[in-house]
């Protein structure tokens, strides 16, 4: 093979010296010439702060002359006051301490009155004795990184603001639903307060008369709908009654108890069944009627007397707008006691009321009840309803039984209905004992 | 039961005492910014004679910070209240109270509270008003200040970053342990945030009237925090003071002077 040009080691000879020229060039920059144009500042100062050297990327920073620094000032004039604070309580005690130090952030003042944010890093020359001799300086321009610390500490003082408030925010709407809390406590005391006075806490014992009751609540928060109650007229005679106010609420509740001591107190005047629901009316209407605000109740008011034959009751009701009573027989059948044409209590200036009576043979038991049982829904829709026809074949089919029996018996139903039973409903039973009680032990075998 | 509450202000305010157990007790405090450490170049040259107590302000140094709380240490009171509790604690009569910087007014109102404890007060580059003042010259004015509190969280940056392994690692300095390093200067930002502020914003000229002990007031012929305006103006205020100008620059004369700050010290002892 021919060689077709140069000696190639020759070639490659004269590309390393091209190379070194180069270099050479480059590197032209004597160490006075690298101090002087560093890409940061430098700064010699003797132990007590007087400038001594001082390069010209440093002076050019400041704007300064050389002739005006050296051996004129001391470091901390270059500073601002917030920095030379800074310098005399921070810096300078831990230089002095460690010989060295870096990274610190201080402020430096240009000629022409400007802030120059530089990051400050010292170190403590010292004799062969240990002597402290000068003090080496290097800056360095931290206008960007400042502007960076600076939106920094601008997002953290954001973030423990926003935070305090979230706290502040957390601690008034804790406060709010304790207070609310607190509200609904103190509400449902009132309201357990004045249930009080609507429906007797428990019955009185009724001798010769064996009674229950149940009270069924749709909603625990919501006063009234469904009233009853049993007390002593005289010796023999007790007075019930049961009913049902139109409405829910404070209203009705009020309504309520106006009804419940109106019959009380008409019951004590005179207990005739259908004067007292007349006396009712009179009350309800002058109260509600007349002032245009129409309220009223439908109520079944009756007289149970246990005097006139023993083991027997005999019972005289009126009903004004109320389904009626039903009676459970001892023989096993139940029947209903009609009362009908009966008006609701309240609404006319006058309201005849229908009187009925049956006598209460030894295990017969009488319900009262009202429209929540025969009104509760049995099947998907508002038609089907449970009513009375059912209410009727299953007292037929749990009769005979005693008032708690009955009462049982039916509230297991009342259960059984579930959401289909979306009113408030009340049950009262009462009754003759089967077998009367046993008498007192004779005395004939004490002897 | 009282040993415990020794060890607890000990430890609260993190108390060395050192030096001659019988000699007369001068007690040394530093100021804004540090913490004993301070005191390094001067305890040696007092020790011989002196039993000396170091210690630091709550919130500084090896201080317990969890007995920090911004409203006592929000007026120089509650620093002084730290002076006494010292002194209570160790029993102290008639101690010299060595303050540097803002200390030395504390130092004032600490013998106003406890006038048995201490003795005499060395008021090292005092100043009892940093801010100028109708004919005063303090050397500041609030916006100042306001830049002081702006470079000290400039600053916490940079200590938690960069500074924290220059402070740990010194390899040249190895009598200067980790623990001193770790601490000396390094503050809460928060903490160091109040202190400034009670420092450079409080008034406590009315005080220097109350001074009747021996006094020296040490100042630097250069020092930007305390002007020589500001030493003339203490030692006017105090009769029973002594000036001493030092040749030294700076607000640290115990860092800058070491000598010459410990003979004039010793000089001033040894005349009581």
């Amino acid at each position: 093979m021919c060689r077709t040009g140069q000696d190639p080691e020759s070639s490659e000879t004269e590309d390393e010296a091209d190379t070194d020229a180069l270099f050479i060039a480059l590197l032209e920059d004597s160490a006075e010439e690298l101090y002087e144009s560093a890409p940061c500042g430098y700064l010699s100062t003797l132990m007590d702060g007087t400038i001594a050297k001082i390069n010209a990327t440093l002076l050019r920073w400041l704007g300064m002359e050389r002739e005006a620094v050296v051996g004129r000032r001391r470091f901390t004039d270059l500073l601002t006051v917030g920095g030379k604070l800074y310098h005399e309580t921070h810096f300078a005690p831990l230089l002095r301490m460690k010989g060295e130090l870096s990274g610190i952030a201080l402020e430096m003042k240009t000629a022409d009155g400007g802030r120059l944010p530089v990051l400050v890093s010292s170190t403590v020359k010292h004799s062969g004795e240990g002597e402290p001799l000068l003090i080496r300086t290097t800056v360095f321009d931290a206008s960007d990184r400042r502007t960076y610390e600076e939106e920094l500490l601008h997002r953290k003082r954001e973030a423990e603001q926003a935070r305090a408030e979230a706290e502040q925010a957390r601690a008034e709407a804790e406060e709010a639903r304790r207070q609310a809390e607190a509200d609904r406590v103190r509400l449902a005391d009132a309201l357990a307060v004045l249930q009080q006075s609507l429906l007797p806490a428990s019955l009185p014992a009724a001798p010769g008369l064996e009674t229950a009751v149940y009270y069924h609540t749709a909603s625990p928060d919501r006063l009234g709908g469904d009233f009853y109650d049993l007390f002593p007229i005289d010796g023999a005679r007790w007075g019930f009654f049961l009913g049902d106010v139109c409405g829910k609420g404070p209203e009705a509740a009020a309504l309520t108890s106006l009804v419940r001591y109106t019959l009380r107190a008409a019951a004590l005047h005179d207990p005739e069944p259908a004067t007292a629901l007349a006396t009712l009316n009179a009350v309800l209407h002058e109260r509600y009627a007349a002032s245009g605000d129409v309220r009223y109740c439908t109520a079944i008011f009756g007289v149970v007397d246990t005097g006139s034959r023993p083991g027997h009751a005999t019972v005289r009701l009126a009903s004004g707008g109320h389904p009626s009573a039903l009676i459970l027989r001892a023989g096993g059948h139940a029947e209903f006691l009609p009362t009908p044409g009966g008006l609701l209590v309240g609404i006319l200036p006058s309201a005849p009321a229908t009187t009925a009576e049956t006598v209460l043979e030894p295990g017969d038991t009488l319900l009262l009840y009202t429209d929540g049982l025969t009104e509760a829904r049995t099947g998907p829709t508002h038609n089907s309803l449970y009513g009375e026809d059912a209410l009727h074949a299953f007292a037929t089919a749990h009769a005979p039984c005693t008032p708690q029996e009955a009462i049982g018996a039916l509230s297991e139903l009342l259960d059984s209905f579930g959401d289909g039973l979306d009113d408030d409903t009340a049950l009262l039973a009462l009754g003759v004992p089967a077998v009367p009680p046993h008498p007192l032990p004779a005395t004939k075998h004490d002897r | 039961m009282e040993n415990w509450v020794v060890m607890d202000i000990c430890r609260r305010n993190n108390v060395t005492v050192t030096g001659r157990s019988d000699g007369p007790v001068v007690v040394l405090a530093h100021g804004f910014g540090c913490d004993q450490n301070m005191w390094r170049l001067i305890v040696p040259a007092l020790t011989e004679r002196y039993r000396v107590v170091l210690f630091d302000y709550v919130g500084s140094g090896g201080s317990e910070l969890s007995a920090w709380s911004e409203d006592r240490y929000a007026s120089l009171d509650g620093y002084a209240q730290d002076v006494v509790d010292v002194c209570d604690e160790l029993d102290l009569e008639r101690a010299v109270f060595v303050g540097h910087s803002v200390s030395a007014m504390i130092g004032v109102l600490a013998a106003q509270a406890a006038p048995e404890r201490i003795g005499a007060l060395v008021m090292v580059t005092p100043s009892p008003c940093y801010i100028d003042d109708d004919g005063y010259l303090g050397g500041f004015t609030a916006h100042d200040i306001d830049e002081l509190l702006a470079a000290l969280e400039a600053n916490y940056l940079g200590w938690s970053s960069t500074m924290a392994p220059v402070i740990m690692g010194n390899p040249e300095r190895p009598e200067l342990g980790e623990e001193l390093t770790n601490s000396f200067c390094a503050t809460d930002p928060d903490i160091a945030r109040v202190f400034a502020r009670t420092t450079f914003l409080s008034d406590s000229r009315q005080d220097l009237k109350s001074v009747h002990v021996p006094t020296l007031v040490l100042e630097c012929v250069q020092d930007v925090i305390a002007p020589r305006e500001v030493g003339a103006f203490v030692h006017a205020a105090i009769p029973s003071s002594r000036l001493v100008s030092l040749d030294a620059t700076g607000h640290c004369p115990q860092l800058s002077a070491p000598e010459a700050t410990a003979r004039a010290i010793l000089d001033f002892l040894e005349s009581l």
